[in-house]
């Protein structure tokens, strides 16, 4: 789902820290270091980094082509291999036949069994092709907040520890609690409230 | 301040009651909800509110659903001591109509539909589509900020116990 789309979903952060300077350069090389890679051709089994809003399946970071008005937009890229389990299984007994066939034998060992499952993992995954997932964000440098359009928890936490690595910020989420203590613009006595707020009872 | 996860789970109640405040102003206060948001012609309940009730040790879930749905068990459920934990809210501004949903312990909007844009015929057109959807989804974000920052700064004063809880439990006492 995407900024674009007719229904979107929302994730508030803030952005905590400071980019060095020349910031969109700063950003760009972030964005660059850690673009997708793709893994279509690789036994490996997921991949995650940055892509282009308008261009997610061609990444392209030159210029400030992911300036767009005030904002920095650009698109977090998931993806993954779904190997089914039944599909391993399946391969694996293909393979375990054929071992004990060629070598005469009734058995197969512990750790052979492993190394069969790694083999067959690793020939699935080269001709598995990777399902993507993108996410948009909008990046307000001004007022440090960033908005990304998922809700899915582990998007979110991909999203976190990526733009940690990237740019050395934080990212802080906007829940109840920070919202309360970092944007709504408490006194300290209303802070200090805050810390010891317990529930409320509305029963009649 | 505190560690956010321990602060997600502490405060997961601080935004159901934002929730269930947001209802009650929604009922009786439009005219205050006119002064503080800019731009808005009307706040309503949409077509889902989800409450929960976690006292006395056990923990009870309603949903209403459906478009002119009967809230009255919504209501009844507050008088048990139920809080909003869900909220599908329509947002009207002019002749233009905003519907999401806003979820209590995290503030996650989902589900928004904004007014139609046009969709973008070439890429010099994406952009251009970009900022108008982004200026429309502030709409909503806006919302939540100033009305949540409005719940918070009543919260953490003394008009929160003095009046506002008494007159919640008088917009819950009346039929």
């Amino acid at each position: 789902m995407g900024l674009l789309s007719s229904t979107v979903s929302i994730t508030r952060y803030r952005v905590q820290g400071d980019l060095q300077k020349p910031v969109l350069e700063t950003v760009a090389n972030g964005l660059k270091k850690y673009t997708i890679a793709e893994i279509d051709d690789d036994a490996v089994e997921k991949s995650v980094g940055w892509t282009s809003f308008e261009k997610p399946y061609a990444p392209d970071f030159s210029g400030s082509s992911f300036v767009i008005g005030p904002y920095l937009i650009f698109s977090l890229r998931i993806d993954k291999k779904n190997i089914s389990p039944k599909l391993v299984k399946k391969q694996y007994a293909i393979e375990a036949n054929r071992r004990l066939t060629r070598t005469g034998r009734q058995f197969i060992s512990g750790s052979e069994k492993k190394i069969i499952q790694e083999q067959v993992l690793n020939l699935l995954s080269l001709k598995i092709p990777a399902t993507p997932n993108v996410y948009d964000l909008v990046w307000n440098l001004e007022n440090r907040s960033l908005w990304y359009y998922t809700n899915l928890k582990t998007a979110n936490e991909e999203l976190e520890s990526l733009f940690s690595t990237s740019f050395a910020l934080s990212l802080i989420r906007m829940f109840p609690y920070t919202s309360a203590a970092l944007t709504a613009d408490l006194s300290d006595s209303q802070k200090d409230i805050l810390e010891r707020l317990a529930p409320v009872d509305f029963r009649t | 301040m505190l560690d956010v996860a321990v602060a997600y789970n502490r405060y997961r109640f601080l935004g159901n009651e934002f929730l269930t405040w947001l209802w009650f102003m929604i009922d009786t206060r439009q005219d205050q909800l006119r002064e503080f948001v800019e731009g808005i012609t009307a706040l309503e309940i949409g077509n889902r509110i989800d409450l929960e009730n976690r006292r006395d040790d056990k923990v009870e879930r309603i949903t209403i659903k459906g478009d002119d749905a009967d809230l009255k068990e919504g209501y009844l459920a507050l008088r048990k001591g139920a809080l909003v934990t869900d909220l599908n809210l329509v947002f009207r501004s002019a002749n233009f109509r905003w519907q999401f949903n806003i979820k209590g312990e995290s503030l996650n909007i989902s589900a928004l539909k904004t007014p139609e844009t046009a969709p973008p015929e070439n890429e010099e057109d994406t952009e251009a589509v970009a900022l108008e959807k982004i200026s429309l989804h502030e709409q909503i974000t806006k919302l939540l900020e100033t009305a949540f920052r409005r719940f918070v700064h009543l919260r953490t004063t003394e008009t929160w116990n003095g009046a506002t809880v008494a007159q919640i439990h008088q917009w819950l006492s009346s039929p």
